[in-house]
């Protein structure tokens, strides 16, 4: 199965919502509950991102029997110190963000503490691509 | 575990959004402002305990399996809030409780710290 989202620049409200319909889709499908949580929080940080920090991007979801792929891309500007970025509580957010309840610095250590398998390409000027996979395992 | 009518019951408050889930319990309480700390939770049945009334903390709940959010000092939510906690199953319970005495209550009443 194959999904795709497109996310807008600043656009809060809309945050989660490809994560929440991504999260019903795949308890339609039985996917074991722990994992379909560790999912949606890696997917959710990533998309509280896009909106944050990038210039707007999309999501893809391929759901397979026993994997599940989420690639994140946005058009840029690109983060120049991934390592720094990768530390919880280094963040960048504005005030506005923060008072929306998020850009504590958690966001990219998150979605590593939540994904099996994370590949990140940045550079600075140029676009984020994140994809992350997920080990479907249904004795969890 | 406390059921969510005990929690009501304790805190003199009111539930909006889902209504069904009196009898639904929770084993932990987490009381935060901030959704990012919310999102890096790994613990089932956790009754959230926050300040902010916005969209984002019914998403946050949404995403993290959270059925039911304490909104503390006398916060009301606004129609979007509860639409979207009513679509989630999730009951939004309003307290006109300080933060610090939501929490003492709960926790002197037996729910348990997350850590």
């Amino acid at each position: 199965m194959h999904l795709e989202f497109s996310v807008e620049r600043g656009d809060f409200t809309k945050a989660g919502e490809a994560s929440s319909q991504i999260k019903r889709t795949l308890k339609k499908l039985n996917i074991p509950s722990k994992v379909i949580k560790k999912v949606v929080v890696a997917l959710f940080e990533a998309e509280v991102n896009v909106i944050a920090h990038s210039y707007g991007g999309n999501i893809t979801c391929i759901i397979e029997p026993k994997y599940i792929k989420i690639t994140v891309t946005d058009t840029g500007p690109g983060i120049p110190d991934l390592k720094l970025a990768m530390t919880e509580g280094y963040s960048t957010a504005t005030q506005e963000i923060q008072e929306l309840g998020y850009g504590a610095g958690m966001g990219l250590s998150n979605i590593k503490k939540n994904s099996d398998d994370l590949d990140i390409y940045t550079e600075a000027g140029d676009h984020t691509e994140i994809i992350m996979g997920f080990k479907i395992n249904n004795e969890e | 575990m406390m059921e969510i009518k005990k929690i009501i019951e304790l805190l003199d408050a009111k539930v909006v959004g889902c209504q069904e889930i009196e009898n639904t319990k929770v084993e932990y309480g987490f009381s935060s402002d901030l959704m990012s700390d919310v999102l890096t939770l790994r613990e089932d049945n956790i009754l959230l305990i926050t300040g902010l009334s916005n969209i984002q903390s019914i998403r946050t709940a949404e995403l993290s399996d959270i059925k039911a959010i304490v909104l503390v000092r006398n916060k009301k939510p606004n129609d979007a809030m509860i639409q979207m906690a009513k679509e989630s199953n999730i009951a939004l319970i309003l307290c006109n409780y300080s933060m610090f005495k939501t929490s003492g209550l709960l926790f002197e009443n037996g729910l348990s710290p997350i850590y």
